[in-house]
């Protein structure tokens, strides 16, 4: 059979000569490794203060995205709740009304939306799907909770702030 | 009274309060550990001998490996006073006899032993290691080498006890 | 009038020097366990305990505050005295041996008054070490009887029987050192180490006794339950031996013992056959300094050649994986026992034919 690569070794099953016994020349050679493992850099950082970039591809919690004048982009076309292969997103559409203009930029928003972090697989195919450039993944990560509930992420937790809006 | 037979008397109440746990304890395991802390006590009295090695090998030996292995045995036995076996009226009648006889030959022998009043002038250095090795080299070598050959056999004993065939 | 024939002064310099050691070797003990899990760290490429305090130096005494606000659990049915028993005897044991150990030479005050670095000089110093050991075994057997735990019981049988395996071929070896040194006196022994170079071979008994103190390394490492010897407490396997059921301070009490055993028997492998507190060109130092600064270089040397072998136990610890129990009695009654009984008998033939 040909071999696919070429890092076959056969295993020896020859007695072990006496130096092999003795097993204290093979103690020392594990020694000079771990010891020598001693002045090796360690692949651990100190995490909160120290934090490792995230790649440029990761996929984090989402993000609702307003425009720059601080209006929701969402604009409840649903694209996002049927392209998830994990059927994650819920929304309840509803009509912009006069005098709203400055909350919401399309004629239609989302009045609920939520996602169920549970649920989700990070897979980002609602960003892609997503007609008004509404929704992104974040770098952000789901904290941990004690609730399954408090997983299913609603509108709030989603937007991002309000530019305009100062506290 | 000095110090050293404070220690003494002190040595001694451990010692016979001791070996009376180990025969009135209901429960064995506890009477293993009083006949440690006997083993103890008599020690302490080794070394109030200024028989120094005694004292540790003593310890060493005896309290140290031998009551080990009883202690062994009684914990994986699990022998408490519920389990114990009820001896019969006659085993129970046959062992005060025998025991007040030993009482009895032990009572007559402490009466005719006199008590030698001149303290033994023997060197202070007796019990230490290098003049005990003299003595059983020299003096006791006999006995000391039948002893060994008494200990080879009950090894050998062992070795064909515990082969499987 | 029994009270004035006691030497007063003496029994003050005792309890101070046994109060000082005593809290020396509570205190490495301590930063044992520090730089176990620091050297454990660095073998496996981490960094180790570092939030409490700078280089995570507090988190000995944070993990003992832990401990002593841990829930007490003594299980029913469990024998309550013998309970408590297991732990202190374990913790007794091993503070003792530090008795006999010398820490220095002894300081010759101008007044004439000499204070010797050693609790008690006895004749039978090293026997002293293996009673003291031998007695050690109850605190794990009574601890595992008490627990009323049938895998503590198996457990504690399984501590005791590799520790008076390994003790019988740690006497051996030990017997061919002392035919060479003629004494059991650990000051005598290393007073015979003086210096590290004299008449073409060196004066440390490691180069006297190599083979002996290889069987006496490994046997050390058995009788310390450490890696690859530590069986008794397997954490991974064997439902952890001995305290199964051991909670609160009494655990840390059992588990802080084994460090203080492995500071001492360190400083009894250093003085037995690494020259205890001698070093090389010793006599040229103490013809230059005072004989009380003297004392404390030996003192300090002492100390760090005992530090350096407890790495060495922490290094050994991380680098070969546990023993089968199977293997571990094999190596101690087929190859450690035999070993030792050759090299018994060829030391005593180079003591006839060769040194006479």
């Amino acid at each position: 059979m040909q071999e696919l690569t070429n890092k076959r070794v056969a295993v020896d099953r020859k007695p072990m000569t006496f130096m092999e016994r003795l097993y204290i020349p093979t103690i020392i050679k594990g020694l000079f490794i771990t010891v020598g493992h001693i002045f090796k850099k360690p692949a651990t950082i100190s995490y909160p203060e120290q934090q490792r970039p995230f790649s440029p591809v990761f996929r984090g919690l989402h993000i609702l995205n307003r425009d720059e004048q601080g209006r929701e982009k969402c604009t409840a076309c649903g694209l996002c709740a049927l392209s998830c292969p994990a059927e994650a997103i819920t929304m309840e559409a509803a009509e912009r009304t006069k005098g709203e203009e400055h909350l919401y930029k399309e004629e239609k928003y989302a009045a609920k939306y939520e996602i169920n972090m549970l649920r989700c697989i990070f897979c980002g195919l609602c960003e892609e799907a997503c007609p008004k450039d509404a929704i992104y993944l974040s770098e952000t990560v789901a904290q941990a909770n004690y609730t399954r509930k408090s997983f299913i992420y609603n509108k709030e937790d989603l937007l991002i702030p309000n530019p305009n809006e100062t506290h | 009274m000095n110090l050293h037979q404070l220690v003494f008397w002190i040595l001694s109440v451990i010692a016979i309060g001791g070996a009376l746990g180990v025969i009135l304890s209901r429960n064995p395991v506890a009477s293993v550990l009083f006949l440690i802390v006997t083993f103890f006590a008599v020690s302490g009295h080794y070394i109030l001998l200024n028989a120094q090695f005694l004292a540790i090998v003593n310890i060493i030996v005896y309290a140290g490996a031998i009551m080990v292995l009883f202690l062994y045995v009684i914990m994986l036995m699990n022998l408490n006073g519920d389990v114990e076996p009820q001896k019969s009226k006659l085993l129970q009648f046959a062992g005060i006899i025998s025991g007040g006889i030993l009482f009895l030959v032990l009572l007559a022998a402490f009466k005719t032993t006199q008590l030698s009043t001149t303290p033994i002038n023997a060197s202070t250095s007796i019990g230490l290691i290098s003049e005990l090795g003299q003595v059983l080299f020299t003096r006791f070598v006999f006995p000391f080498e039948i002893s060994s050959i008494l200990f080879l056999s009950a090894m050998v004993g062992a070795v064909v006890i515990g082969k499987k065939d | 009038m029994l009270l004035l024939t006691i030497d007063w002064s003496f029994i003050i310099e005792k309890l101070i020097l046994i109060s000082v050691i005593l809290g020396a070797s509570l205190g490495v003990a301590t930063y044992a366990t520090w730089g176990e899990r620091k050297v454990a760290a660095w073998m496996q490429d981490r960094k180790g305990p570092s939030r409490a305090g700078p280089f995570g130096l507090l988190q000995p005494i944070a993990d003992g505050i832990k401990l002593f606000f841990k829930e007490e659990i003594i299980p029913t049915d469990a024998n309550r005295f013998l309970f408590i028993l297991g732990p202190s005897l374990a913790m007794l044991t091993a503070c003792m041996a530090s008795a006999v150990i010398p820490w220095g030479p002894s300081i010759e005050l101008e007044s004439g008054r000499i204070i010797a670095l050693q609790v008690a000089d006895i004749n039978i110093g090293i026997l002293y070490v293996f009673g003291v050991v031998s007695v050690g075994v109850y605190g794990i057997m009574l601890g595992g009887w008490a627990s009323n735990n049938k895998y503590s019981l198996m457990g504690s049988v399984r501590a005791a029987s590799q520790a008076i395996s390994y003790e019988l071929a740690m006497g051996i070896s030990l017997i061919a050192l002392l035919m060479m040194t003629g004494t059991l006196s650990l000051a005598e022994i290393v007073n015979q180490q003086h210096g590290f170079w004299e008449n073409g071979w060196f004066t440390w008994n490691v180069a006297k006794q190599p083979l002996g103190f290889i069987i006496f390394l490994v046997c050390a490492f058995a009788e310390l339950n450490r890696a690859p010897f530590d069986l008794p407490e397997a954490e991974s396997e064997l439902v952890a031996g001995y305290h199964t059921e051991y909670s609160s301070m009494k655990l840390g009490f059992y588990l802080f013992a084994e460090y203080v055993n492995l500071f001492i028997s360190s400083a009894i492998l250093i003085t037995l056959f690494f020259g205890g507190y001698n070093f090389p060109f010793m006599d040229q130092v103490a013809g230059s300094v005072s004989p009380v600064v003297f004392s404390i270089i030996c003192v300090l040397v002492l100390l760090t050649k005992t530090i350096m072998m407890i790495l060495f136990f922490m290094f050994v610890r991380w680098t070969i994986p546990r023993f089968r129990y199977d293997q571990l009695m094999n190596l101690g009654w087929k190859s450690l026992i035999p070993l030792a009984l050759v090299n018994m008998l060829i030391t005593g033939a180079i003591i006839i034919w060769v040194l006479n």
